[in-house]
This record gives structure tokens, C-alpha cells and sequence, in this order.
């Protein structure tokens, strides 16, 4: 990429797509099929899918804007151990926010929340976008990746416990009298296989409405 | 381009950063971190007692149905006594004491390893149903790791007036279901002893549970199950000696 000299306004077309096209075209879930083993883990139920995809927003953004800032300074031999020094310090922070204030949603994700560190969608940003970009793309490259992960892994939550425990957001959600007409919760969602079935699906839907990601061999 | 002195000193600076940040927020972030775990440690203390407790009332409602915490050895001597007023005895406050270390200690001091006493908690609550319970926290192995719970017993020191489990890991919708109400539920009313006074524990049995020292096992969570019938004949082991002490047989 060379450097833009003239001014470009916050959210020209250019900057918008960095939001929207890891929504779709490029998600990282459906598309470039990563961060998959959390998507299975921590999907059995909508909050800790939501509490991990504004985990990932947060250190995505932050330690590509971070690395953005740095990249000149960076020297390349060492740039992927800094690159992961930048994830692992910011990890290790939302782990002990979230232990701190939502104590409760810590204990569901367990070493998940660690396991962002490892995640290819967060190293795989920072080397192909943050060393080459400023800071403000960067940011909005973070936030569009982050939230394309997240909001399959809410979609995910969501199916889980709804069909799993008949519940949202830990309500009951399917009345009693449906159980006593001989409704059961289907015990084969709350397995990690399932989240690979619905993620499954959720390709399938995409590729059918977007006739390009279909792959021909 | 970058010399190695620049990428030494790049690196050193970055470290000590970095290293300086993490320590301040695991400083300041600590003591709300610890109020958080021993919350979650008097909600299963109160759980197990038939208090319903959630984490914004757990505190108060511990302090106010705590009689005592005490710090018992294996011989059943109590050594220590605290109450909400503080020591009455020693100086070994139960509620510190951690279960998984009490437990190793035991096993050094067993095969003489060590000759430090071990101690263990017991918990003395008011209780809705009964005038008080003892509440004993055990500890064991499920089938991808630790899981723990307090078990209530009754003025007897018989029967069971409540139980709570936890686990760190098991499979959702199988072993995890021992940290549900409807499988602790089953625990109420068994007895720990035999007619004859015999210690008998109570065991999580797959098929039809029947009689006073069994309940039903999670289908499909055979091991787990089977951690916990472990984990309460073991657990509540350590403590016979103490219980002997005050049951009137």
C-alpha cells in the first residue's frame, strides 16, 4: 500500500469497507474458517458468546491500532514476537477485568478467554493489516473483523441455548406447558459438534446467497 | 536498517512496559477478584444450607447466619473457633482455608512426608429447616478435572440437608448437571451412616437408586458420577473423626 498524502475524510468509502466486508465476503469464521475452536467451545450459551465476541472486538482493535502506531518502529526480525507480546498483554487484561466484574461469565469461558491469544484471526490482522496501515484503518479493520467473528458466535449462542436449554440469556424462554406436552431440550446441541453443524450451516447459507465464495474444483 | 543494539533496546523497553502495566492491573484488579471468589464460596456454603443466596446478598446473608467456622484436625479436635465477632480459639480462620491444599497436606502427612498438622473447614450455619447445620466442603475428580461441594448435615450429623457441587470442566449437559439443583436435590434426607452406625457414605449409582444411602447417577456422565460418590465417602472420611465427636450415636 503507498501513502495516501491528501486528507481522507473518517469514514470514506474505502475506510467504511474495512468495517463491512469482514461482515461477509471476508469473515473470518465462514469464509476464512478461523478462531473456530472457540466458536465451539463458548457458544453453548448466548452470554458467554457475546462476552467473547466483545472480548475479541476489544483486543483486535486495540493491538492492531497499537501495532499500526508502532510499525515503523518495529524491527521485522522480531515483529511477530512483538505482535504476539502486544495480544498476550491486552489478553491477559480482559481476562482480569472480566474476572473482576463479571466473575460469573469468567468461570463459563474459563481458559477461552487465554485462548485469544492463539487466535489466527487477531496475528493474522495485525501482519497483513496493522504493519501497513495507520492507526485509523487499522481501527476500523479490528472492529470489522471482530464483530464478523462475533456475531457468528452469537448466532451460534444463540441456536444453542434456545434449542439446548430452552433458554435466552439464561430466561426460560420456552414455557413449561410445552415440556408437559413432551417437548425436550435437545441434549445433542449443547455438544461441541453442534456448533460445528450450525457454523456448517450458516457457510452453506452464505455461499448459496454469494455465488463467488463458492469454490469449484 | 535496525541495528541489534536498536533491537535490544526495542526489546527491553517494550518488556519492562509491558511488565509494568500487567502488574498494576493485576494489582488493582485483585481485591475485587478475591471478593468475587469468596462470594462464590459463601453462596455454595449457603446453597448447601438451604439459603438461597445470589452474589448480592451472599455477604450479608453469610454474616448472618455464620455461628462458626472451625478449623478441625484429623483426630477431630477442633483447633480453631471463629465467629462473626472473630476468634474464639486459634487463630486458623476456616473460610481461609483451601480445600485442595488441605487435602495434599493430608496425603504428605499420611505417608509422613510432612509433620505439619493439616487442617480442615467446618462450617456451622443457621439454617431455614433446621436449627443448624454443619457444612462440610469436599473435594474430588470428575473426568476432565477437579470438582468440589459442601455437604450439610442435619443437627444428626446424619442426615444430609443439603448438598452443592461444582466442577471446573465437565461436559455440558452430562457431568456438568451435578451443579444442578435437581441432582443435588436427591441428596436431601439420605444418611452418611447405616442403622448400625457404620460410616456408609452415599453412592451415586447408575439404575434405580433406592434407600437411604443412594441417588441416581447422570446418564452419561458415568465418571463424574462416580468422582462424586468418591469425593463424598472420601471427603467426609477426614472429617469422621470429628463428627464422631459430636453425634450422639
Amino acid at each position: 500500500m503507498s501513502e495516501i498524502k491528501e486528507k481522507e475524510p473518517l469514514f470514506s468509502a474505502k475506510n467504511r469497507k474495512l468495517l463491512t466486508v469482514p461482515l461477509g465476503r471476508e469473515n473470518p469464521i465462514t469464509v476464512q474458517v478461523l478462531g473456530i475452536c472457540s466458536a465451539l467451545a463458548i457458544t453453548v450459551k448466548l452470554e458467554p458468546s457475546v462476552v467473547m465476541a466483545l472480548s475479541v472486538v476489544f483486543v483486535l482493535a486495540v493491538s492492531n491500532v497499537v501495532i499500526s502506531i508502532l510499525r515503523k518502529m518495529i524491527p521485522p526480525r522480531i515483529r511477530i514476537i512483538t505482535q504476539l507480546i502486544v495480544i498476550a498483554s491486552l489478553v491477559i487484561i480482559v481476562d482480569q477485568v472480566l474476572k473482576a466484574f463479571v466473575y460469573d461469565v469468567s468461570k463459563q469461558l474459563s481458559v477461552f478467554v487465554g485462548l485469544i491469544i492463539t487466535n489466527c484471526i487477531i496475528m493474522g490482522r495485525l501482519e497483513a493489516f496493522g504493519m501497513a496501515n495507520k492507526p485509523w484503518p487499522s481501527f476500523l479493520d479490528g472492529i470489522g473483523n471482530g464483530i464478523g467473528y462475533g456475531f457468528i458466535l452469537v448466532i451460534v449462542g444463540f441456536f444453542r441455548e434456545l434449542l439446548g436449554s430452552g433458554t435466552l440469556w439464561n430466561y426460560q424462554l420456552i414455557p413449561q406447558f410445552i415440556y408437559d406436552m413432551g417437548y425436550k431440550n435437545n441434549g445433542f446441541v449443547i455438544l461441541p459438534p453442534m456448533a460445528l453443524i450450525v457454523v456448517g450451516i450458516l457457510v452453506w447459507m452464505q455461499r448459496t446467497r454469494d455465488r463467488v465464495l463458492i469454490e469449484d474444483n | 536498517m535496525f541495528s541489534n543494539s536498536y533491537i535490544f533496546r526495542f526489546a527491553s523497553i517494550m518488556v519492562i512496559l509491558v511488565a509494568t502495566l500487567l502488574s498494576a492491573a493485576a494489582l488493582l484488579l485483585k481485591p475485587m477478584q478475591d471478593r468475587n471468589i469468596s462470594i462464590e464460596k459463601m453462596q455454595d456454603i449457603l446453597t448447601a444450607s438451604n439459603i438461597p443466596a445470589n452474589a448480592d446478598n451472599a455477604i450479608d446473608l453469610y454474616n448472618e447466619n455464620m455461628v462458626q467456622e472451625l478449623a478441625v484436625n484429623l483426630s477431630g479436635e477442633v483447633k480453631a473457633v471463629y465467629t462473626s465477632s472473630g476468634f474464639e480459639e486459634g487463630n486458623v480462620r476456616a473460610f481461609d482455608i483451601k480445600v485442595n491444599e488441605a487435602l495434599k497436606q493430608i496425603a504428605d502427612f499420611r505417608t509422613g512426608k510432612s509433620t505439619t498438622e493439616p487442617l480442615l473447614p467446618v462450617f456451622i450455619i443457621k439454617s431455614p429447616n433446621d436449627s443448624k447445620t454443619y457444612v462440610f466442603p469436599i473435594r474430588g475428580v470428575g473426568l476432565w478435572g477437579p470438582v468440589w461441594g459442601n455437604v450439610a448435615l442435619k443437627e444428626d450429623l446424619v442426615t444430609i440437608a443439603g448438598v452443592k457441587f461444582d466442577h471446573k470442566g465437565e461436559t455440558p449437559g452430562l457431568g456438568a448437571e451435578i451443579s444442578t439443583d435437581d441432582f443435588a436435590n436427591q441428596f436431601i434426607g439420605k444418611r452418611i451412616f447405616d442403622s448400625q452406625g457404620n460410616f456408609v457414605s452415599v453412592k451415586v449409582i447408575k439404575g434405580d437408586a433406592s434407600g437411604d444411602h443412594e441417588v441416581d447417577a447422570i446418564s452419561g456422565g458415568t465418571i463424574t458420577s462416580d468422582g462424586v460418590s468418591e469425593m463424598l465417602y472420601s471427603g467426609l472420611e477426614n472429617y469422621l473423626p470429628f463428627i464422631k465427636s459430636l453425634k450422639v450415636l
